[in-house]
């Protein structure tokens, strides 16, 4: 018996993409002044991992009445409080801002906040990050994006051509910071799991492009005087199918955590199912179509030799 | 490419098998794993992963020691003692002091520098010592204090582990984290109030005499003997004392202390070693009917009147304790006093309600999304759509294989990082099955469609993990905490989904070719 597979993606697409890019670069500039505008208008909503301050995730037995909570907690003169209700009428999540001082102010004010809440309340999650720990979160995952997003450009300049690599960057650096908008506009917590989230996109942003290059390095080597724009709409259209079954069955992957998750991957999950999207979209629209404006050079008298088989 | 050498064979084989022999006991139960603890050799694979406290609930406290005061408190020391040395030898001098990390001082008579080297030179050998004229400037060298801070660090640590361990929190781990931090953690603590208040105190004990002389205003005004301070009660608010700077008895010679009763009143006696005790025999002797503060953490606990020498080495100290703060305090001097003192800066505490949810839905997540991606891939690739799913089910359990081996800590951010390195996996596959339908469309035989399949798709899937896999690298060397447990997991993950697309699928369709000689392929 034979299971017929299906042919999600037709294989003999002829799409012109590169006729087409003048819309994507509209696209891709319009997303980046978003980005840019709503860094400007709302900045990000920096979490206590970066800001330092204090979290606490409660639930009570019964539902909380969140205004007379929040009445409760300003007696205590901490400055900003923020509560949200979050799944049940009965979880709040609270957020504190970073007390004036050092960590001891901190350590201090979490300190009375139990001891001003009902005893029946169960502390879920109490997260206090004191300013000193913040600012070298911040600047290690700085640190962290900035350094892998050139480590991997370097690495595809090194395996291909500079070209490619500088391509690659740039359609990396884009997708980031187009993600980096996502989390303004939506005012998304901006944490330690939002930098994993922006590596992990740089990944598969560039994991992404790679394979759109990796043809379009192939094809140049076998096809000596086609036109670079045909060799790169060939090669878009041959992994069209590949780039859609990888973007569809991670997609299908991150979905239910972004239902199921938990608060804690929700924003996480929400970020990358964003960030696949426009890491798709840039390997053809931004990295590939780059290349037209700097065209690789074609080494065919080097590389004759087909990769080599193995085993 | 579609004929495996033997070796290769079994080398994939044996993997496999491995992996699912050490990813079993993650599965089995805790019964069953604590049965196979028990009953098989050590070498018999029975661990199971190891679970953050964001999935198993607890505290996460990062602590930094102040080891710069060990090394100022060593300056003070050593301007008291140059004061003390330079007067036994009746060298005159003037201008005694501390300034940018070194004592300084003038002589009044140049001509006495060389008997003042020497004075410098029988106090402390180590000290860099330099002289113009008759001004003196004694700095540590950069040796002796990295190995001064580097001890106080050693020792905080021990000093931290034994505070924890007093407490009967279970498997407590304390680590040290770069130069002057400590990383605890706290498995199953959701309250950590109590061991944040240990850590928060120094507990310094020292015994000293009033200066029952000393007018209280007076001393509040700044007029106090440079052998003398002016400490606060550590019971009522805006109560001082005048007491001696000069300490008759230290906590560091006590062997042991414990939470007792006297007249209903919780107290905590203590006992000293031999050399402790003769000094604090000595020192109530000679002062009956004097007043001795006990002075902990430069706070006066109490200060009673010594109506009698105290000679047994032994003794109790009263002060409006209650029952949990006598236990505290009999704690930290039974575990000993901090170097230096101990700030907290970060905590991060997981109720286990919440550890147990994550887990929950997590694990939930992840199924649902497993279920629909094979769903998907078995529709998209028919009978090889199969053969990648078994091929990842042998890459799910290597990577719980891996990572119950390494003893790696499985987070809930960690759980993304498999359920994207399944996607990886995936991706592997797409590649090659792809390529082999472009193959095939090209008119190749089955058999040599797949043989290129795998050899042209090899590049692309080497390159593209290779990117994926830097980040996860650097993720781990640059994060932290969860976002560690995320890369660990990817890395993990990247690796097996390589090894499960290239070697497994293939070993599975080179079978399966063998198995049927087929004249197409459903693909």
């Amino acid at each position: 018996m034979f299971l017929r597979p299906i042919h999600f993606i037709p294989h003999d697409t002829k799409i012109d993409f590169v006729a087409k890019r003048w819309w994507a670069f509209s696209m891709t500039i319009l997303l980046v002044i978003i980005t840019i505008g709503a860094l400007a208008v709302k900045g990000l909503n920096f979490g206590i991992d970066f800001k330092g301050g204090i979290l606490i995730e409660t639930k009570a037995p019964q539902s909380i009445d969140i205004s007379a909570l929040r009445t409760q907690l300003e007696t205590l003169s901490l400055g900003e409080v923020a509560l949200q209700e979050f799944g049940a009428p009965n979880d709040v999540l609270i957020r504190i801002q970073r007390q004036a001082g050092d960590e001891t102010a901190q350590m201090k004010a979490i300190q009375d906040v139990r001891d001003k809440l009902s005893t029946t309340y169960e502390y879920r999650r109490v997260e206090v990050v004191g300013p000193t720990v913040g600012a070298e979160l911040l600047r290690a995952g700085i640190l962290a994006t900035v350094f892998a997003i050139l480590a991997i450009a370097l690495y595809v300049g090194l395996r291909f051509e500079w070209q490619f690599g500088l391509a690659a960057l740039i359609a990396t650096l884009h997708d980031v910071f187009v993600t980096v908008g996502l989390y303004a506009v939506l005012q998304l917590d901006f944490n330690l799991t939002a930098i994993a989230a922006l590596l992990t996109l740089a990944g598969y942003s560039i994991n992404d492009t790679v394979v759109v290059f990796d043809r379009i390095r192939e094809t140049l080597r076998r096809q000596k005087a086609t036109d670079l724009r045909v060799i790169i709409n060939d090669a878009v259209n041959q992994t069209l199918s590949r780039t859609m079954m990888t973007a569809s069955t991670t997609l299908l992957a991150l979905l239910p955590l972004v239902f199921l998750g938990g608060q804690t991957l929700i924003n996480f999950s929400l970020a990358l199912t964003w960030g696949i999207l426009v890491g798709t979209y840039s390997s053809i629209y931004v990295a590939a179509a780059l290349l037209i404006y700097m065209p690789p050079l074609r080494r065919i008298e080097i590389t004759r030799v087909p990769a080599k088989v193995e085993g | 490419m579609v004929y495996l050498e033997r070796w290769k064979v079994i080398l994939i084989a044996t993997i496999c098998v491995l992996g699912v022999l050490y990813a079993a006991p993650n599965v089995i139960g805790a019964k069953a794993v604590s049965w196979l603890q028990r009953t098989m050799p050590a070498a018999f694979p029975s661990q199971t992963v190891n679970l953050g406290l964001d999935l198993r609930g607890g505290s996460h406290l990062l602590l930094e020691v102040a080891v710069d005061t060990v090394i100022d408190e060593r300056m003070q020391g050593l301007v008291d003692q140059t004061r003390t040395e330079l007067r036994g030898a009746r060298i005159g001098y003037t201008d005694l002091g501390l300034s940018s990390g070194s004592v300084h001082f003038n002589l009044t008579d140049p001509a006495q520098a060389d008997k003042a080297k020497q004075v410098v030179h029988d106090m402390d050998n180590e000290l860099d010592v330099s002289v113009t004229g008759g001004d003196f400037s004694l700095k540590m060298s950069e040796a002796n204090i990295v190995e001064r801070k580097r001890a106080a660090m050693d020792q905080s640590i021990e000093i931290v582990r034994r505070r924890i361990d007093e407490t009967g929190t279970r498997e407590p781990s304390i680590q040290r984290e770069g130069d002057d931090r400590i990383l605890v953690q706290l498995p199953g603590v959701d309250d950590p109030e109590r061991i944040k208040n240990l850590l928060g105190q120094t507990a310094k004990l020292t015994f000293r005499l009033v200066d029952e002389t000393a007018s209280i205003p007076e001393a509040q005004a700044g007029h106090l003997s440079a052998a003398t301070e002016l400490l606060p009660s550590a019971e009522t608010q805006g109560q001082f004392l005048v007491v001696q700077k000069r300490v008759m008895v230290s906590g560091d010679t006590l062997v042991d202390a414990q939470p007792s009763f006297q007249n209903g009143e919780p107290v905590v006696s203590f006992k000293f070693d031999s050399v402790g005790g003769r000094r604090f025999g000595e020192a109530t002797r000679t002062n009956v009917g004097h007043l001795f503060a006990i002075v902990l953490d430069n706070k006066i606990i109490s200060a009673p009147v010594i109506r009698e020498p105290i000679l047994g080495g032994a003794g109790v100290i009263e002060g409006h304790f209650t029952t949990q703060s006598a236990q505290d305090l009999a704690l930290l001097l039974r575990a000993g006093a901090l170097p230096a003192p101990i700030k907290i800066l970060e905590e991060r505490t997981v109720g286990p309600g919440l550890g147990a949810d994550s887990i929950k839905a997590g694990a939930t997540a992840s199924l649902i999304g497993l279920a629909l991606v094979v769903v998907f891939f078995i529709f998209a690739y028919g009978l090889f759509g199969i053969f990648g799913t078994i091929a990842l089910m042998f890459n799910i359990a290597l990577v719980f294989a891996i990572l119950s081996i390494l003893q790696a800590t499985l987070t809930l951010p960690g759980i993304a990082g498999i359920v994207l390195a399944i996607a990886t996996a995936l991706d592997a596959n797409v590649l090659v099955f792809e390529r082999i339908r472009e193959e095939l469309r090209l008119g190749r035989s089955p058999i040599s469609a797949i043989d290129a399949g795998y050899s042209r798709a090899l590049s692309a899937i080497i390159d593209a993990n290779m990117t994926t896999l830097i980040a996860a690298i650097l993720l781990y060397i640059f994060g932290s905490g969860p976002v560690k447990g995320f890369a660990v997991t990817l890395t993990i993950g990247i690796i097996t989904s390589i090894f499960s697309a290239v070697m497994v699928t293939r070993l599975i369709v080179v079978w399966w070719l063998r198995a049927t000689k087929p004249k197409t392929i459903p693909i």
